[in-house]
């Protein structure tokens, strides 16, 4: 394998109803970093049927070319087709890095492209940089429930494919007008016996806002006490505009759905301000909130380890403090839009 | 049927914690246990067993003491186990790990797989997709309800926001959350049988076919560059307030901060 | 000499541990609080096989050994000693007797159902006038054509009320003395049997222990379990087992009240510091363990001379006068490095502090083991 005919960064770009899924423009804004230190460019790799209306979006947050393959069989996502689909993609323009989200879609599908064309994958990574000596890709992941960091090289193969996790890189604001390079992939698609049916696509209906794009989340341990007491949660939520989530503590008790667990099993957040109510804060926790800009943790023992990672600590009763604070929050937003 | 589950053995990284003062980590005394997502996977095996009538065989690629968690799947049920082991598979990254269970489950008849979705303490999600891919058979992940008639399988597939209803033509392989079922215990008799009557079959690298270049260290396209604990970041400001006093500090701290 | 659980027995532990903190411990609080027998957790230790561990598989027991069924003891009484007792009860008096002296077809009609669970056992042989002096029975047997005719009363029954099953001791021939005692497998609806008094208890309160009233009880002959007259000795030979899952149920309340004294010492802050900073503290705390690691030598190897001994009465009497008082003592420390809050209900140490008392009394108190062993040493 020669190591110099594989350039260029690029991104899988997950779509769901042809709607582009958040992650991959934090991806595309990771790999304009990254093409700048390699001196490379960033290409979009769109997989989909009817997806070309969506080139102007990836354009716009940031990427240089973008490779279409438009195809019936390529909805409802299903493994085999876009496996073929990206393998493809990868023997024809043979790039140097490729990235995907590391969602329920890019989990599932960048392993099996990985061992179909024999190359290395790092899961799940929080970092992404470039060996400023060998151009190579550093990629940089949790492990052991988060209590360890490992940084992963492909020092031999091409590409050098990463999952990243949602919620982690930063996209850039959208260049109004950008224009990219669209180059239309065929791809035959004549199902074998990898081929599964999908007989049905059930959404799961809520009207609840995805903690990942909370601005403010006020979070229940544990320390919370009983699930009537998510109420006091919600109603400080309610005050500050935000949403509510949890530790995992409470969604193995059965006191929250699981879509709000934040943490190393559940989701990674960073909202502008993280109030930690009744959190221990095990490393599990941590590693999927510490991020956040500003942490209030409330916590009745002093020496739980939320207090370390928190900007304000308070140990005290959170059932006595939350409904006045409550109350003054909202007297605050109320003297401010009267003000 | 035959069904085929690989299981991890892996440390329970609960309780796995950070030295404070050196900041490594403390790994003495953490007990091993059976990864929790292929224990569904098992139960979901094994609930197949009991509904219609299964062979269950647990696989699992680790050191010799990974025969403890063998034992125990056969204590919750699975009928035979195989434990690939040996030093040349040593350093493996997923694909040369899946290079060899794919190898190891070549030679053992089977219609459906099922691995974990990932393991606790790697946390990848990639040998069970990768496994099926060596062994050029589908794979659906994510399975949160499997349903087998005839020889084909319906899988409620999860995703974020929504669930596939997918249905595969056996063999398959899936790939199981923990969320897919309630692991049943073991029994006192079932873990003497599983040390007295039964046996883990032992496959070494002679055992399986397998092209050296692809396994271990050797096999592995990732390296390992570093590895280092997690730091935290330095630590605020702790108070011991209640109430009233409580509410107004952290008002005054919001302000500051001019989130309100 | 081996110390090491073999690996089938640690495995077995791991079992027993995650099943009582899963499934047992959530309950014990109000089990204890509200003195209900915790049917729920029966059933699903009866789905599991714990109803049956000693007890040969060609019964559909678990074919595992009493060691085994000590560390489930064990372990089920760290968290909730009701939970314990109402498997030794069932196990040790209202199993072993049948699979030692049963004929083969009082084994097929009771072993059975009693090794898989399907039936829960008990056993009856304290009366009001008979409860260290054993000897003293006055519930009589006689034979009338194919069936005894019973008449008196038992006290203090574990599982009364709850078991299906129940081993009952009555005189047939009072001039014989002890030699006149036969012991009897009754069922719970056989006619002229019923339940009385439920006692209320300081300890153990989900255990339910009664009163059971013979009244012209018939009990087909078959039902006779060895010889007439053997009774004394079965109850005798029942007890030395018995005395075993007690001992073992002892042991877990120390090592229970051990860890949450451990947990809570380290938590607790005086004068500035973890009590567990305190000298007291840390000698009190290496007593405590170094006796509990005392008891479960003793435990553990009266156990292993059950499967492997003639005669064990020794060996359980000096496992279980030793781990009840040593229960006594652990859990009366704990409570006492809990301080004020160790004497309410909001830790589990004062529950366990009541639980240990009933393991110095129950299935021989512990001046009846004293007897036992000092009259082996100057036999």
């Amino acid at each position: 394998m020669n190591l110099q005919d594989y350039q260029g960064v690029y991104v899988f770009v997950q779509q769901v109803d042809n709607k582009i899924t958040g992650v991959s423009f934090e991806l595309i804004g990771k790999a304009r970093e990254l093409a700048a230190a390699m001196e490379t460019e960033v290409t979009a790799v769109l997989l989909g049927s009817n997806v070309s209306a969506l080139c102007d979006e990836l354009a716009a947050f940031g990427a240089d070319k973008i490779v279409m393959v438009d195809n019936e069989a390529l909805e409802p996502y299903s493994t085999e087709p876009y496996a073929h689909a990206m393998t493809a993609v990868i023997e024809k323009y043979k790039p140097a890095v490729v990235l995907y989200g590391a969602t329920a879609i890019g989990r599932d599908l960048a392993p099996r492209v990985s061992a179909r064309v024999r190359t290395g994958l790092t899961a799940d990574c929080t970092k992404l940089e470039v060996d400023p000596e060998t151009k190579g890709l550093r990629m940089t992941r949790p492990a052991f429930g988060g209590n360890l960091m490992a940084t992963i090289l492909c020092p031999e193969h091409r590409p050098q494919m990463a999952t990243v996790r949602p919620g982690v890189m930063q996209k850039i604001k959208p260049m109004k007008d950008a224009k990219a390079v669209v180059d239309k992939f065929d791809v035959d698609f004549t199902p074998n016996h990898n081929y599964v049916e999908v007989t049905e696509v059930i959404k799961k209906v809520s009207n609840k806002i995805d903690i990942q794009d909370a601005k403010i989340l006020v979070s229940g341990g544990r320390g919370v006490g009983c699930p009537e007491n998510f109420k006091l949660l919600r109603d400080l939520a309610d005050a500050l505009g935000g949403e509510v989530s949890s530790s995992r503590a409470c969604v193995d008790a059965g006191w929250a759905e699981k879509d709000i667990q934040v943490g190393q099993t559940g989701k990674t957040v960073r909202p502008n301000l993280y109030i930690a109510c009744g959190i221990s804060g095990a490393i599990q926790h941590l590693a999927g909130m510490e991020e956040s800009d500003v942490i209030i943790a409330i916590n009745k023992d002093e020496n739980a380890p939320i207090f370390e990672v928190a900007d304000y600590g308070i140990v005290g009763d959170l059932t006595k403090i939350l409904p006045v604070f409550t109350e003054k929050v909202k007297e605050a937003m109320a003297a401010r839009q009267n003000g | 049927m035959n069904i085929v589950v690989c299981i991890k053995q892996v440390p329970n990284t609960n309780e796995v914690k950070l030295d404070p003062v050196k900041g490594t980590l403390i790994r003495d005394g953490v007990p091993s246990i059976m990864n929790p997502d292929d224990k569904a996977g098992l139960e979901a095996a094994l609930r197949l067993k009991d509904s219609m009538g299964a062979h269950v065989t647990v696989v699992s690629m680790g050191p010799l003491q990974a025969d403890a968690v063998l034992r125990e799947a056969m204590a919750m049920g699975a009928d035979d186990a195989y434990l690939i082991s040996d030093r040349a598979f040593g350093g493996a990254d997923t694909l040369a790990t899946s290079t060899t269970i794919a190898a190891a489950i070549k030679k053992l008849p089977y219609d459906l797989i099922i691995t974990g979705r990932q393991a606790i303490d790697g946390d990848t999600a990639q040998v069970g997709p990768q496994i099926a891919e060596h062994l050029n058979i589908p794979n659906v992940s994510y399975a949160e309800d499997i349903q087998v008639e005839g020889d084909t399988v319906t899988v409620k597939r999860q995703y974020e926001d929504r669930y596939h209803t997918v249905k595969v033509k056996m063999p398959c392989l899936i790939t199981a959350l923990s969320e897919l079922n309630q692991p049943r215990y073991m029994t006192p008799g079932g873990i003497f049988d599983a040390y007295r009557e039964k046996t883990v079959t032992t496959w070494t690298v002679n055992d399986i076919e397998v092209d050296m270049d692809k396994i271990g260290l050797k096999g592995s396209p990732t390296r390992v560059f570093q590895s280092f604990p997690k730091s935290l970041k330095a630590a605020g400001t702790v108070v011991t307030l209640d109430g009233e006093e409580a509410a107004d500090y952290m008002l005054e701290k919001l302000r500051e901060k001019f989130i309100i | 000499m081996n110390f090491m659980l073999s690996k089938e027995q640690e495995m077995a532990r791991t079992l027993f541990h995650d099943f009582a903190e899963n499934e047992v411990k959530p309950l014990a609080q109000e089990v204890d609080e509200t003195e209900r027998f915790p049917a729920e957790t029966v059933e699903k230790m009866q789905k599991l096989g714990f109803l049956g561990i000693p007890q040969p598989k060609e019964y559909g027991g678990q074919g595992c050994d009493t060691l085994t069924y000590v560390l489930c003891v064990e372990e089920l009484s760290k968290v909730c000693a009701t939970t314990g007792v109402i498997v030794s009860a069932h196990t040790s008096l209202g199993t072993d007797p049948i699979k030692k002296f049963g004929t083969p077809e009082q084994k097929e009609k009771y072993l059975r159902p009693l090794a898989s669970g399907e039936k829960l056992g008990a056993f009856g042989l304290t009366e009001p006038n008979a409860g260290t002096d054993a000897s003293g029975q006055q519930t009589k047997a006689v034979l009338d054509g194919d069936h005894y005719v019973l008449n008196g009363s038992k006290i203090f029954i574990t599982n009364g009320g709850k078991a299906d099953v129940y081993i009952i001791f009555a005189m047939t021939d009072k001039s014989k003395g002890t030699r006149g005692i036969s012991a009897f497998i009754v069922e719970k609806d056989f006619p002229g049997f019923r339940i009385g008094t439920k006692e209320k208890k300081m300890g153990i309160r989900g255990s339910s222990t009664t009163e059971l009233i013979f009244e012209n009880c018939i009990v087909p002959k078959e039902n006779l379990l060895g010889q007439e007259g053997q009774g004394f000795k079965i109850a005798m030979q029942t007890l030395d087992g018995g005395r075993i899952g007690i001992a073992a149920q002892a042991l877990g309340i120390a090592e229970g009240a051990f860890e949450e004294t451990v947990k809570y010492v380290k938590e607790r802050k005086q004068f500035g510091r973890p009590i567990a900073k305190f000298q007291n503290t840390q000698f009190q705390l290496a007593d405590m363990k170094t006796k509990i690691e005392a008891a479960k030598l003793l435990v553990y190897r009266a156990a292993v001379a059950k499967d492997t001994q003639k005669i064990y009465s020794v060996e359980a009497a000096m496992a279980k006068l030793f781990a009840a008082e040593v229960a006594m003592e652990v859990t009366t420390k704990a409570v006492q490095l809990h301080g004020g809050y160790g004497y309410t209900r909001e830790y589990p140490v004062e529950r366990m502090m009541r639980d240990a008392k009933i393991t110095e009394i129950y299935e021989g108190t512990s001046e009846v083991q004293r007897m036992v062993i000092s009259g082996n040493i100057l036999k």
